[in-house]
């Protein structure tokens, strides 16, 4: 292609072990909207910071406007004409939009003239793509829509050509998702390149040129977005991966253990995450929620935890209430027989600098087993570590050693563990198995299955999509806080996975 | 981009980069004696000899060391629970209060073994009520506890002056001072227990209250890894999110650790009034709060180690006062330059020297830092 | 009249240290890094610039070296904190002990007057500067003698001192440094994102810090009094810390907050033993620690809330 914006070619990055992008070949060209598209984990973002000078690719070559460049800083980035809006946005919360838009690009060292020529040119840009916004406002006072705005701006003002957006959309409501994108369609005509990195697959379909998909860490195909379909993109976004087989019988679901009813949830920033969520959970049975990370699944178990508190709704144990809104204690609630295996083991489920021995009664601390008067039972404790380590083949056997030094898989069994041995009713369990090597896999499914065969509720969500399908008695998809379908284990990936981008049943039939 | 401490074998981790951090320390240290045109090995040799050197100097020493052992373990309670408790200084002077009200009013109709437990109780709850405060205010406000601790180190002090000047001290007398204790309200000495050992102690002021911190190191010990508010407090310390997820109370923990951390330094206030000048006077702490953050850092917060930092320190201290003697240039106030030194290698640069050993351990052994850290790296 | 004017001229002198070091820590904090070691270099600044102005002759020199020595701190608390990302309050504290320690260890050894530099006199002292027209309007009433009597006749590091206020507002609110600045302690991903060096600017900052603090002990040493004497600063850094929360890290309510200090000190010593007017018999220990009972109940947010920059006392660590 001739008018390439941006060329990428055999771009490599690790981190330590971790392969995050594998010989990348992209080109996108000048004046289009291109997608890229891929689950949590998939390298899209890396990338990005490749092409924005955050990060340094080991290996390959960055072309811009066809000519090799070297990118090592956002400096150089910037030079080159490209602009990112993160998904986390890099604003100064305090400052005005004005003073947000010309910081590192003020010109001189006296703010007075930068101002007023940067107010100018504000003007100019609002005009010419319609991005409406008070300069001297400032910018936590802005919703999130204005804020991103702001952020668009910024690049603007700093010329830039090619404009790249990590999930853009993903804290905008569907309004201002919209919106957004009628300025990315103005911004094409005036002839700018744009890059948006989404999991939706409604926002492709919708506004751009060409799709790239990624997959693991590799390109795996691109095409031409009139030419495609959801269903295409969705299958290779997944993937014809070999579904781990996990040997199961019928479920045989008993009495209500777990309600939700009406969930609201809000993240730190005040966002709502979860929006209105219902569903039950029965004794003996699994059900998994399924969805792409970031639409609220965390959210979700964290409030039913007691680990965040909900705005509103009622969820009931064994038909007694939690405080889900005001002082839910993760403590009561486990003496009343839920456990909790949290998605984030090395900062929430473990404390990673303890013995492996005191990670195994976390939470658990205050049971009169492990207790003598105020001091620990140390003896009680190692030997029901050491029961579980055996339970469990947890390796290294030796309940004295640091948890930082067991292995992602060991360091899982530890919670699993600690918290399927407490003999719950109800077990949540967040991502169990992240960072996760296959042989430990296998096992901790063996586990939830075991659980669900011992009369057990299990509440799984998992951002695997075979590792719900081939656990899950019943599938809850989740996308944007809410529950958009139920299904069972026998729903196809594609059908699943239109679901998880968001687009809706009827409109993948069209 | 990579891990940015790769592992090290925990004997390099826990021994080798705390003792070069400490080594680091001395020699700066050495640096600022030869600036005075004096000889550090000579110094280093009066100040050894000052310490240790007959049954005396060993009394004064561990005299100091006590002071410290308080202090440094109130720093390092904190610290388990990831507060940084500065205000040790003032919740010592404050709790001087708690002894001396005992003191004054008991030391007449008890023998001092009646009045000593009396006047622990009272020096830990003074120094736990003026600890509360700043742990209230940080779990419920949010204020800065640093911040808050800093000031009440000053309050304690201006209030510490009035009372002692307007309040305290006795009619007719000048100085600001309480009256002189009565023998129900002084402390035995412990040079006997030396004199057994074969030394000869003349007079020197090392008392019970040494035998006292002990057992609190053991207590504080015992608490931290062996029960169970301890394994909270270490949680919390650790990590907050663990915490909040295993069921434990923010709030409790940083009001609880807290005023244990105050009633430790508070019972400093036992050794100098009860157990060496027998009345209270203005600055009796005299810096001891502050020696305190240098000890913990030192000691690794655990009392195995807190105690032979507290003894460095108090080496330091005696010795440092016969070195005065010697070498007329230096006072007992290089000690204050060691311990900032040492709080600023062993503390805020901790980690200085760890990338360098790695290195050093990756040429030796590539295995023992793990070949993928290295490798990540170096790219 | 002549006892307010008194007052006021006392007050004046008593709140150019807390001014300088207030000033000082803002520059750092407002960058994202704490410090409590202003009243150590504070002390180094005093000590070093006493010296090098008894040894000179000339005050000049004495406020270049306690600049030097003061910087040269700062550093040391950038290299601990910014390069290797260490704690900042421990920093700051060690950053204190070693002042503390090494001003009286080195004055004995080089002076022998009991850690006391040797008095300055002369040119070796910043002298009061008499204003054009001070002594014309003497006789004036009230403008007059406030003008002969409070503005003028100071040294002329009061004068700096307070040009310092509208210049360091200026310099964070009206250039390219200060929006930096002010950015990098509220986001620093946001500076780091936008092409600019965090380590860089914080760097900058503390050297700031340096410079103002390196003021505050000359004044001390080299201006206010006639030389060092140990132990001088005496707490004012931590008043000084005091006044900058109580001014929400702001110059121009930092040079109010100093001043309110500074006159409570002064008023201290000046009625002290006496009755208060309206108030009556007040213990001088009560207003010394009155700056820092009003720091603390406005920590806890019961007149007001002082937030912090949002990313003080946090090492920036670029986020994968």
């Amino acid at each position: 292609m001739a008018d390439a914006a941006i060329e990428l070619i055999g771009i490599n990055k690790s981190f330590g072990a971790v392969h995050a992008n594998r010989d990348i070949h992209l080109e996108i060209p000048r004046g289009t909207i291109h997608g890229i598209v891929g689950e949590n984990g998939a390298g899209k973002s890396t990338l990005m910071s490749i092409l924005y000078g955050f990060y340094q690719a080991d290996s390959g070559e960055i072309r811009v406007g066809g000519k090799p460049t070297a990118i090592r800083t956002p400096n150089d980035a910037i030079a080159v004409g490209i602009g990112m809006v993160h998904q986390h946005f890099m604003l100064v919360e305090n400052f005005t939009v004005l003073e947000n838009i010309i910081l590192g690009a003020e010109g001189d060292a006296l703010l007075g003239g930068s101002i007023a020529k940067a107010r100018a040119e504000l003007a100019r840009l609002e005009r010419e793509y319609g991005l409406e916004v008070d300069p001297d406002a400032i910018i936590e006072e802005l919703p999130v829509g204005l804020q991103q705005r702001v952020e668009i701006l910024k690049a603007l003002y700093r010329g830039a050509e090619i404009l790249i957006l990590d999930e853009p959309t993903g804290v905008l409501t569907p309004a201002e998702a919209d919106h957004l994108f009628r300025i990315l369609g103005q911004l094409k005509e005036q002839g700018k390149t744009i890059v948006l990195i989404t999991h939706k697959l409604r926002e492709i379909m919708a506004i751009t040129d060409n799709v790239s998909v990624m997959r693991q860490g590799a390109m795996v195909a691109t095409r031409v977005t009139r030419q495609t379909t959801v269903e295409e993109l969705a299958e290779l976004m997944v993937g014809r991966r070999v579904l781990l087989h996990v040997e199961k019988g019928a479920a045989s679901p008993g009495e209500v253990k777990l309600t939700v009813r009406d969930l609201v949830v809000k993240d730190v920033r005040g966002v709502v995450m979860v929006e209105g969520v219902s569903f039950d959970v029965r004794a003996g049975e699994i059900v998994g929620v399924a969805g792409v990370a970031g639409n609220g699944q965390s959210e979700l178990i964290e409030a039913i935890c007691g680990t965040r508190k909900a705005v509103s709704g009622t969820v009931l144990l064994d038909g007694k209430p939690i405080d889900v809104t005001g002082v839910a204690d993760p403590g009561e609630l486990r003496d009343r027989g839920l456990a909790h295996v949290p998605e984030d083991r090395h900062h929430v489920g473990l404390v990673l600098a303890f013995e492996e021995a005191e990670n195994s009664i976390l939470g658990y601390h205050d049971d009169p087993r492990y207790l003598r008067g105020p001091f620990l039972d140390n003896d009680a404790i190692i030997a029901d570590a050491e029961d579980k380590i055996k339970k469990y083949d947890i390796r290294p056997g030796n309940p004295h050693l640091k948890t930082a030094n067991f292995s992602g898989g060991n360091q899982q069994k530890i919670v699993l563990a600690r918290e399927m041995e407490q003999d719950p009713g109800v077990l949540v369990v967040g991502q169990p198995t992240r960072g996760v090597d296959v042989g430990a896999i296998e096992f901790i499914h063996k586990r939830l299955i075991a659980m669900r065969d011992q009369g057990k509720a299990v509440l799984l969500i998992s951002v695997e999509l075979d590792e719900i399908r081939s656990l899950a008695d019943r599938i809850l998809v989740m996308f944007d806080g809410r529950i958009v379908g139920e299904r069972g284990p026998e729903a196809s990936e594609g059908e699943l996975g239109l679901l998880m981008a968001g687009v809706e049943h009827k409109e993948a039939a069209e | 981009m990579s891990t940015p401490f790769a592992k090290l074998p925990a004997w390099a981790d826990y021994g080798l980069i705390p003792l070069i951090n400490l080594l680091v320390a001395f020699v700066v240290a050495g640096l600022v004696v030869l600036l005075v045109g004096e000889n550090p090995l000579r110094a280093a040799t009066i100040l050894f000899d000052g310490a240790f050197g007959n049954g005396q100097n060993i009394a004064y020493t561990l005299f100091y060391a006590t002071n410290f052992i308080f202090t440094g373990l109130a720093v390092a309670v904190a610290f388990h629970a990831g507060l940084f408790n500065i205000g040790g200084e003032g919740q010592a002077y404050i709790s001087g209060l708690g002894v001396v009200l005992v003191a004054l009013s008991l030391d007449g109709i008890m023998p001092w073994w009646l009045t000593f437990p009396l006047a622990i109780l009272g020096a830990a709850a003074t120094g736990a009520a003026w600890a509360f405060i700043p742990a209230y205010l940080q779990a419920k406000r949010g204020s800065h506890i640093v911040i808050t601790t800093i000031m009440f180190n000053f309050i304690a002090a201006s209030a510490m002056v009035y009372l002692l000047v307007d309040v305290l001290k006795p009619a007719g007398s000048m100085a600001p001072e309480t009256r002189t204790l009565l023998p129900g309200g002084q402390l035995p000495k412990l040079n006997w227990a030396l004199e057994a050992l074969g030394m000869s102690v003349r007079s020197a002021p090392l008392n019970i209250t040494f035998l006292l911190a002990l057992v609190m190191a053991v207590v504080v010990w015992a608490l931290v890894w062996r029960t169970r508010l301890g394994y909270e407090i270490r949680t919390f310390g650790f990590s907050p999110k663990s915490a909040r997820y295993a069921g434990i109370g923010e709030t409790r923990i940083i009001i609880v650790t807290m005023m244990i951390s105050g009633a430790l330094a508070g019972m400093m206030a036992l050794n100098p009034i009860m157990g060496d000048q027998h009345r209270m006077a203005l600055d009796f702490v005299a810096g001891a709060g502050f020696v305190g953050i240098a000890v913990a850092l030192m000691g690794r917060s655990h009392p195995a180690g807190i105690v032979p930092a507290a003894i460095l320190f108090g080496m330091l201290y005696q010795g440092g006062a016969e070195l005065a003697f010697e070498m007329p240039n230096i006072s007992r106030d290089m000690i204050v330059i060691i311990q900032g030194l040492v709080i600023l290698f062993a503390g805020a640069l901790e980690n200085m020297f760890r990338p360098t050993i790695q290195t050093i351990f990756a040429s030796l052994s590539p295995r023992s830092v793990g070949l993928s850290a290295a490798r990540g790296e170096g790219a | 009249m002549d006892v307010l004017v008194q007052l006021l001229d006392a007050t004046i002198r008593v709140s150019v240290p807390l001014l300088l070091a207030c000033l000082a820590g803002l520059y750092s904090e407002r960058s994202g890094v704490f410090d409590i070691g202003l009243e150590g270099k504070m002390l180094v600044g005093a000590f070093v610039g006493a010296s090098a102005a008894a040894v000179s002759g000339s005050a000049w020199i004495g406020l270049l070296a306690a600049v030097g020595i003061s910087v040269f701190f700062s550093l040391v608390h950038g290299f601990a904190s910014i390069t290797h990302r260490g704690n900042q309050i421990v920093s700051g504290v060690a950053i204190n002990f070693i002042a503390a320690g090494s001003t009286i260890i080195l004055g004995q050894a080089w002076f022998r007057q009991g850690g006391r530099t040797p008095a300055l006199s002369g040119d070796a002292r910043f002298q009061a500067i008499t204003l054009p027209g001070a002594d014309a309007v003497k006789d004036v009433p009230v403008l007059g003698l406030i003008y002969s009597e409070l503005i003028s006749g100071h040294s002329i590091l009061v004068y700096v001192a307070f040009l310092m206020v509208p210049f360091t507002w200026w310099v964070l609110f009206r250039t390219r440094f200060g929006l930096r600045l002010r950015a990098v302690g509220e986001n620093p991903a946001a500076v780091d994102t936008a092409g600019i060096s965090v380590t860089w600017l914080r760097y900058r900052a503390v050297i700031c810090t340096g410079i103002l603090t390196g003021f505050a002990g000359a004044y001390l040493a080299v201006a206010q009094n006639a030389g060092f004497v140990k132990d001088m600063t005496a707490g004012k850094g931590f008043i000084a810390l005091a006044a900058l929360i109580f001014a929400k890290w702001k110059p121009v309510p930092a040079m109010f907050a100093c001043l309110l200090f500074g006159f409570l000190d002064a008023a201290s010593i000046r009625f002290q033993g006496m009755p208060w007017p309206v108030i009556g018999k007040v213990p001088v220990q009560l207003i010394n620690a009155l700056p820092f009972i009003l720091t603390v109940i406005l920590l806890a947010g019961f007149i007001g809330k002082a937030i912090p920059p949002r990313a003080g006392g946090v090492p920036y660590v670029k986020e994968r």
